[in-house]
Formats: C-alpha cells, sequence, structure tokens
C-alpha cells in the first residue's frame, strides 16, 4: 500500500463523490470504494493500467488529462484527487485549477524534487537524478515538470489556491526522521489539500 | 454498423480468386473475392496471440478446413425460431399480430438464470454470431472473435443469446415474409420499426427464455443502440450495459450516407416501389451500390490504403496502351456488394438504416442524455475505435460524459485501429483484453449469484 493513500484516505468524506487523475491500476479508488463507499471514476491513458482497473471493478475512463477536464461541469466532485501525475503534465498549473473547478476540494501528491537525495546526485555527479524512485533518465522521463515543496508552495500563493493539509512522507528512514523538520530536503512524497 | 458482417453466401464464393500476379481476363473479372475485411485486417493489423489462429479462411492464403471442434469454437450450432401469438404494439402506432424471430444459443444456462448474454446485432447482422452451421461452412458466425470459450463472451460461463432482430431477413419476420392479411408479401408495408420495438421483443425472447434479468445486454453499432435503450426501458432487466462503436444519435452526415444508400436501391428499376417480390424481380444493382457506399465508410481511409493502395488488378498505364485499368479496390469494393446484394432483403435494408437514423437516445428526456441515463441502474462499458469516422470515438465521450453526470458506473477504452466502424468485428489484442476483463468480472458476479 503506498504511503500517501493512506494520508488521502483520511481527507475524503465518506460517501463523497471522487474523480481520480491518473488513477494508474486503480488501487486508490478501490481503497475508498471499499473503505469510504466513495463513487469515483479515474482517468487513465496507459492501456495496461486501464485493464488492471476493469479487472478490479474500478470504473475508468480512458482519457488525456493534458486536454484538459472541459468535460466535466462546475464543482460536479467533491473531491479531484491525482497522485504523483502532476509532474507528467505539460501544463501542471492549468490541471490544478481546473481540478479546483471541477472539485470542490482536491488533493494532489508529487515527489519532492528538492530531497537530499536528488540534490545530493546533482550536486555530485553533476548529472540529472536518477533514483529507485524516479529511475528515468532524463530523455526518456515521463516526468517533464519537476518542482519542490517550496516551489509548490509559491504556486498555491501566486493563485490564491487554500491550503487545507499539507504533509510529507517518506519511506526511507533518514526521511522519516527528519522530514518534519525539514520537509523539502527530506520529505519523498509531498500531499497537499487545496481548496478554492 | 455491422459494415463487416459477413454473410457466407456458397454461392459467390465457388470462384476461386487467382493466383497472386495473375491477370484476369476482362469477361472473368466482374467478381473476383480479392478479400473480405476480416482478411484484410489480419494482413494490415499485427495481431498477437491466439486470435490469429481463428478459424477464417483466407482470400489470399489456401482456404483453412474448418473443423468443428476448432479451438475456442463453440462448434456446430443449429438455429431455433419461436412465434410469438401475443401481439406487439410498435412504436409507429401500429401493430404486429404475432411474429417470428430466430436465434441461437451458446453455452448454459445457470441453475439461477443468471449468467445470460443478449447480443444485438448491427445493421446487417443477424442470429448466427458464432460457431458453424455445418463443418462444411468457410466462415463462422460474425462475432466469433469475440465469442466462445475462452473469448471474451466465455461461452464456458455465459449463457449467449443472439437473434435476428424483427424486420430482417435471416428468418425472424420480416417485408420478405408474407402479410397474413393479404396474402402476398409485406415489402413496403412492413411497418416501420424503431430500436425500442427491437428491445421490446427481445424482452418477449427473454421471458420465452426464462430469463428476469440479463447478466449483460451487449452490442456494436446499432447493437449499442439497442443495449442502450434496454438499459432505459427495461432497467431492472440487465446488470450491464456493453456499448461498442455506437452513439447516442447519428449525425447528419452519418443519416447522409444512410439516404445515399437507400436512394440507391429505389432508384434501380428492379426495385418497383418495393414490391419487387410481387414482380418476380430484386434490385440487386441497387443494393449493391448501397453496400459499397456503407462498406467505404466503414472503413477507413488509412486501412483501404494499406491494403490496396493504388494496385491494379488489371490493365496498364504504359503509354499507347489503351487497355481499361481496374484498381484493387475496384474488384473488392464490388465483390463485397455483389455477395451481398445476393444474401439481403432490400427492404430490410431501408428499414434497418431508418431505425438507425430515428434513434435518439434522449429525445423523450427533454434531449438530455443525463436525464434519460438518470433512468438507467447497470454498469456500462465503452469502447470506440480511433480511425473510426462514423460512429467516432468522440460519440462514445459523449455517452461516457452523460453517463459520469448521471453518476453511473461506466468505463470506456479507445483502441487504437485501423480498421475504421469494422474494427469492432475484427481480431484486435487490445479490444480482446479490454473486453475480456471486463466480461471477467460479469461472470464473477454471476457465480456470485446474481444480483447485485
Amino acid at each position: 500500500m503506498r504511503v500517501d493513500f493512506d494520508v488521502i484516505q483520511e481527507w475524503i468524506e465518506p460517501r463523497s463523490r471522487v474523480l481520480d487523475l491518473g488513477c494508474g491500476d486503480g488501487a486508490l479508488l478501490e481503497m475508498l470504494g471499499r473503505n469510504k463507499q466513495v463513487s469515483g471514476y479515474g482517468l487513465e491513458i496507459d492501456p495496461a493500467r486501464i485493464e488492471r482497473c476493469l479487472e478490479r471493478g474500478v470504473n475508468v475512463v480512458e482519457q488525456n488529462l493534458d486536454q484538459g477536464l472541459g468535460n466535466f461541469a462546475d464543482g460536479s466532485f467533491d473531491t479531484v484527487v491525482m497522485t504523483q501525475a502532476l509532474q507528467t503534465l505539460r501544463q501542471p498549473h492549468l490541471v490544478v485549477r481546473e481540478m479546483l473547478r471541477v472539485g470542490r476540494e482536491c488533493i494532489i501528491t508529487f515527489p519532492n524534487f528538492g530531497q537530499w537525495k536528488a540534490r545530493w546526485h546533482l550536486a555530485a555527479s553533476g548529472r540529472m537524478p536518477v533514483s529507485d524512485l524516479l529511475p528515468y533518465e532524463w530523455y526518456d522521463t515521463p516526468n517533464i515538470h519537476f518542482c519542490t515543496f517550496r516551489d509548490f508552495d509559491l504556486l498555491c500563493r501566486e493563485n490564491d489556491w487554500t491550503i487545507l493539509h499539507r504533509q510529507v512522507v517518506s519511506e526511507t528512514l533518514p526521511g522519516r526522521a527528519f522530514k518534519d523538520f525539514l520537509p523539502n530536503l527530506f520529505g519523498e512524497t509531498a500531499i497537499y489539500h487545496l481548496t478554492r | 454498423m455491422g459494415g463487416g458482417i459477413c454473410i457466407s453466401l456458397p454461392g459467390s464464393l465457388k470462384l476461386a480468386a487467382p493466383p497472386p500476379g495473375v491477370a484476369i481476363p476482362a469477361p472473368a473479372r466482374r467478381v473476383v473475392p480479392v478479400c473480405s475485411p476480416s482478411e484484410s485486417a489480419l494482413s494490415t493489423e499485427k495481431i498477437s496471440s491466439s486470435l490469429s489462429a481463428r478459424p477464417h479462411d483466407g482470400g489470399d492464403a489456401p482456404a483453412v478446413p474448418a473443423t468443428a471442434a476448432s479451438e475456442g469454437s463453440v462448434g456446430i450450432v443449429v438455429p431455433q425460431r419461436h412465434t410469438f401469438s401475443e401481439p406487439l404494439e410498435l412504436a409507429c402506432g401500429r401493430t404486429l399480430r404475432d411474429y417470428t424471430l430466430v436465434y441461437e444459443t451458446y453455452g448454459e444456462l445457470n441453475a439461477e438464470r443468471s449468467n445470460a448474454v443478449l447480443i444485438c446485432h448491427a445493421l446487417s447482422g443477424h442470429h448466427h454470431a458464432a460457431g458453424r452451421h455445418s463443418p462444411d461452412d468457410k466462415r463462422p458466425g460474425w462475432w466469433d472473435n469475440y465469442i466462445g470459450p475462452g473469448k471474451p463472451i466465455d461461452t464456458d460461463r455465459f449463457f449467449v443469446v443472439s437473434l435476428n432482430n424483427l424486420g430482417g431477413c435471416h428468418g425472424s419476420t420480416g417485408p420478405a415474409d408474407t402479410n397474413p392479411e393479404t396474402g402476398k408479401p409485406w415489402g413496403p408495408d412492413f411497418p416501420m420499426l424503431r430500436v425500442r420495438d427491437w428491445v421490446h421483443s427481445q424482452a418477449r425472447l427473454a421471458d420465452l427464455l426464462g430469463i428476469d434479468q440479463w447478466a449483460a445486454v451487449i452490442g456494436g453499432s446499432l447493437g449499442g443502440m439497442q443495449a442502450m435503450r434496454w438499459a432505459l426501458e427495461y432497467p431492472d432487466r440487465l446488470r450491464h450495459c456493453v456499448v461498442i462503436a455506437s452513439a447516442m444519435k447519428l449525425s447528419a452526415q452519418n443519416i447522409a450516407f444512410n439516404e445515399t444508400a437507400r436512394q440507391a436501391i429505389t432508384s434501380d428499376p428492379d426495385f418497383c416501389g418495393g414490391r419487387y417480390l410481387e414482380q418476380g424481380r430484386l434490385p440487386r444493382r441497387g443494393l449493391a451500390v448501397a453496400r459499397m457506399i456503407g462498406h467505404i465508410t466503414y472503413l477507413s481511409d488509412d486501412g483501404l490504403g494499406r491494403k490496396f493502395g493504388r494496385e491494379l488488378r488489371s490493365g496498364s498505364f504504359r503509354l499507347g496502351e489503351e487497355e481499361e485499368v481496374e484498381f484493387q479496390v475496384q474488384s473488392y469494393l464490388r465483390y463485397q456488394g455483389d455477395s451481398f446484394s445476393g444474401s439481403f432483403d432490400p427492404n430490410t435494408y431501408i428499414l434497418m438504416t431508418r431505425a438507425l437514423d430515428y434513434f435518439d437516445l434522449a429525445r423523450e428526456y427533454g434531449d438530455d442524455p443525463v436525464a434519460a441515463f438518470s433512468h438507467a441502474r447497470c454498469r456500462f462499458l465503452l469502447v470506440s475505435f480511433t480511425s473510426d469516422w462514423r460512429f467516432a470515438p468522440e460519440r462514445s465521450r459523449e455517452i461516457a460524459d452523460a453517463l459520469m453526470h448521471a453518476n453511473l458506473p461506466v468505463s470506456y477504452a479507445e483502441i487504437e485501429s485501423a480498421m475504421g466502424h469494422d474494427a469492432f468485428l475484427l481480431p484486435n489484442e487490445r479490444y480482446r483484453r479490454v473486453f475480456a476483463a471486463y466480461m471477467n468480472g460479469v461472470a464473477a458476479e454471476c457465480s456470485d449469484g446474481g444480483d447485485r
């Protein structure tokens, strides 16, 4: 179970309506359906992941997030979730804006590029960081818009988005120990809970 | 719209294709089977897995002998028929006093009667969806790629019912049958049917078979329209609705193609105002042209280009030569038209295309698809194909959007294919996997006892 899912689950109201952008294999929606009785849909473009959703009985709709959410009405969902997909989008800020139009609230998780490992990798080797968490080379990575916690905080301020909750999680030992003191240096994954 | 549905026509299939590269003398090249759309799919789309070993014969390859026990086949099937004597009130206001439906079933109905699946056919389809009628049949049923043991509509798990719709020409009551009131063929006097009439007659068939609730109602193209109408007319009688390459209503362009096809039929001098059977005539040329028009639109530019390009069947462009040139695609289209016009009733073609044109899912719900679907209670799977321009992916996305707004469970997949609208009938690995993954869940519910 992904550690960010537990946090998300706590922020989701029981029996609410959820839209999951880039829903992957449908694990989050399945969990929320089971534990919180939410109804909802996942949007995904990867054929193998769509198949996994269908096998699990999770509602999945093939839709490219880069083409926007124009087919969804204002405020048609309680919460719009997007886990670990922000960095893959062509225009992340526009998608977040759309999420807050379609949902009353939104929850976004992304990998923190300011984490010490990434900083160390770049500083020491002079090359773009490649890690177990982000295993791609610069030329073939789907992750085209990296940011740090601090960057995302700034984006929220500039757009007047209200941060309801902000949490960082880490699965490694030093990360867990220090993430609360220096989140931008030790947190691996950021989880933001936003509203308009 | 069932473009690729191949109706086996023993007569015209007896003509063997010449060896490649052999020019055919002009008089003999009138009906030359170049290939069927299914075969063109095999050569233009790379199909992996077991589906490539399906038992179709090939025009370009030596015919594979059909064996009843071939892998994944339901084997030899026998059509059944039932005459319903309770009058059926139609949407047009008229009533059919009695009528016959021809159908086939595959697989076993379980003790709870919870594993039944209804297959709704498209424009030129019929009840013979899977298996063969005899070991010598060159082709299996029109959806044999997807119905059979171990296939997405798994006959080891489902009891599959496939019928010829009312107004059809493959055994169910239609315009070519005798009107009991006049003793003459119905012809143009056969009542105009709408999709809902088919759905009501299918519900009677369900009653006959003791099926209170379908595990799924499944259809492609016009069949998908029937499946959606089922979800609105009989919300408690289906748990899943599978709508493939379909739409909530036809576009103006689509209606225009259908009208051109109808005009081709009705302007044939042998049409005789639709009373050709009484006159002992048959507007074959008109129907063949109608089919050719349809066929072009069921394929994509890319698909036709990949298969035929500008290859010549005969003649040449050499300077100083006057011999008439024939492109491969011409011969292919003519074969499609000719074989179809020998096996399909022109009045049925007119009736079916009109039903397509008239269908508008949300008309009676204030033209609001969300309001329409708010009557449904089943789960939905929608599938579309990227190169399908008659039932484009946008049409399926509109259905998905309406269903999401109505807060109904829906999944949607857009399958990459170069085969146009015909893709819904043809082997395609991703399509198969999506279909199988969904139907697997439907089957699992059936063994849990049926009801949601």
